[in-house]
């Protein structure tokens, strides 16, 4: 059973993600509401600690948490105290001693969100930490795929780009075969992690032969700012050779499905028009994105260490 | 169809593995008699049919709920609004041993303002889950008024509730558990008290 917070996919068994999807569906519900609140949370207190600046999953965590009635803390620590020089563990300790019901971590290192798990009373869900994992976002990218297939097992899913510097895609590879979908990768070889293979995925070198057959594509996003001219030539031949518009997507189902974590880099990873319109679900990904974190907050928060957990 | 009590989520101890007893204290034959029943109550006490919007606490709630706007359908030729609304989300039980219940689904189909509410449900006890039932109502709209529905009526009342229709009123321990469920063959309902087995919800 998922322990205490949720760190990443790897840790989590397949009735765990099952538990959290379904949980999902119901919070959605509660989204379509008028009143789009519910007192389940009333009296708790979430502090996101973003030590990497992220509007989007900040604000989605920000707005889950307000749906449940809980109290949402914003704390991003390179405005305060980490100029002061204060560590990393001394600003978590600090926060925890305010006796909080969970804090969402988000950190450019991995392994940080878990060391801070170690030292903490409260549970700690990761929001992303370096090239590791990011939960969240595959927990919402399996739920935007139940919704559109209705199931996971027995699909094939694609993911195109950066697999060696994405946390998403680690934390999708993982979820996707937990759930028994095969996956697939492909981009320029020098984006996939050495031994890709090892993560029980297919490495593909041709778009064309990885897009065969595929029900779901997920198409990464290029951190232009941080990798371009180091890992492959120009944007320009990135686009030409694994940025995907309609023609390309005809090699894979006729009803796939186009993902993104976003934000899209259009024209790069995705063509201007496939960003917008179905067959990419990226605006269902980002609503489904509330839900989910909804769902995780609601089964962690108030499960600190040492206090509900004894009996 | 488990009473909505958090004591079904606990698993079971060694000792109460096997049950004292566990009884029939209302069989299909009955079930529906009673729900007929309440039906008629229903057509009796109140003047605009039109207005009526039963909804069903789950788990036991919805399938009551359904056979009573059958009812209606059957002796007032009226067609009523049936909805489902999980109380959990609203509950006012504490996290118990780390685990949170499981949610189950809601589906509303049209708005509640201004509606004659049936909230319906299985089993009545402490009054704690109706409460948590009128709380989430009031999030979807303004009702008219709301009354209640419930199948068995067992008594251990820890809030000012009144069950405005009973099936039965069933005198219980307030450590016996009483469920409606399946009957073991599939065919029809059946409502069991089993001794010692759980608190009353």
């Amino acid at each position: 059973m998922m322990g205490r917070g949720l760190l990443g996919i790897e840790d989590l068994e397949r009735e765990d993600i099952e538990l959290i999807l379904d949980t999902a569906f119901h919070m959605k519900e509660v989204g379509r509401r008028e009143v789009k609140k519910v007192p389940t949370l009333r009296g708790r207190t979430i502090i996101n600690l973003f030590f990497e600046p992220s509007t989007r999953t900040r604000t989605s965590f920000e707005i889950a948490g307000k749906r449940l009635s809980a109290d949402v803390v914003n704390f991003t620590p390179s405005a305060s105290s980490l100029t002061k020089r204060e560590s990393i563990l001394d600003t978590a300790k600090t926060l925890d001693a305010m006796d909080p019901d969970a804090v969402v971590v988000r950190h450019n290192v991995a392994g940080v969100p878990k060391q801070i798990a170690d030292q903490l009373a409260a549970p700690v869900i990761n929001a992303g930490d370096g090239a590791h994992e990011h939960p969240t976002q595959a927990l919402l990218d399996l739920m935007t795929v139940v919704e559109e297939k209705g199931r996971i097992d027995g699909l094939t899913v694609t993911i195109i780009g950066d697999i060696a510097h994405s946390r998403v895609a680690r934390s999708d590879i993982y979820g996707f075969k937990k759930m028994g979908a095969e996956v697939r990768v492909v981009g320029p070889p020098t984006m996939m992690p050495a031994q890709v293979e090892c993560l029980g995925v297919k490495f593909f070198r041709s778009l064309r032969e990885a897009l065969d057959g595929a029900d779901v594509v997920m198409a990464l996003r290029i951190q232009l700012e941080r990798l371009a001219g180091a890992l492959f030539p120009s944007v320009r031949e990135y686009s030409a050779t694994f940025g995907l518009d309609r023609a390309k997507l005809r090699y894979a189902k006729d009803d796939a499905i186009v993902m993104h974590p976003g934000p899209v880099n259009r024209g790069v990873e995705l063509s201007h028009d496939l960003a917008n319109r179905r067959p990419s679900v990226i605006l269902d990904q980002v609503r489904n994105g509330v839900a989910l974190r909804m769902a995780v907050l609601y089964l962690l928060a108030g499960q600190r260490r040492g206090v509900e957990e004894e009996r | 169809m488990a009473s909505d009590s958090p004591a079904k989520n606990r698993p079971a101890t060694p000792s109460s593995a096997a049950p004292a007893s566990a009884g029939v204290v209302l069989d299909d034959v009955a079930i529906q008699r009673a729900l007929m029943r309440i039906a008629h109550e229903l057509v009796e006490r109140n003047e605009e049919l039109g207005r009526l919007y039963l909804v069903g606490i789950p788990n036991g709630g919805p399938p009551l709920a359904r056979q009573i706007a059958a009812n209606l359908r059957e002796i007032a030729g009226v067609d009523v609004t049936v909805g489902v609304l999980d109380t959990t989300l609203y509950r006012d039980d504490r996290l118990t041993g780390g685990i949170r219940p499981r949610l189950r689904r809601t589906e509303m189909p049209s708005a509640v303002d201004d509606r004659l509410v049936i909230l319906v449900d299985d089993v009545a006890s402490t009054g704690r889950t109706i409460r948590a039932a009128m709380d989430a109502l009031m999030d979807f709209g303004r009702p008219r008024a709301v009354q209640v529905v419930a199948l068995v009526d067992r008594g251990h009342r820890e809030l000012p509730i009144k069950i405005d229709y009973v099936g039965k009123n069933i005198p219980t321990q307030r450590t016996d558990h009483v469920q409606l469920r399946e009957r073991p063959g599939g065919d029809g309902m059946e409502v069991v008290l089993m001794q010692g087995r759980g608190a009353p919800s």
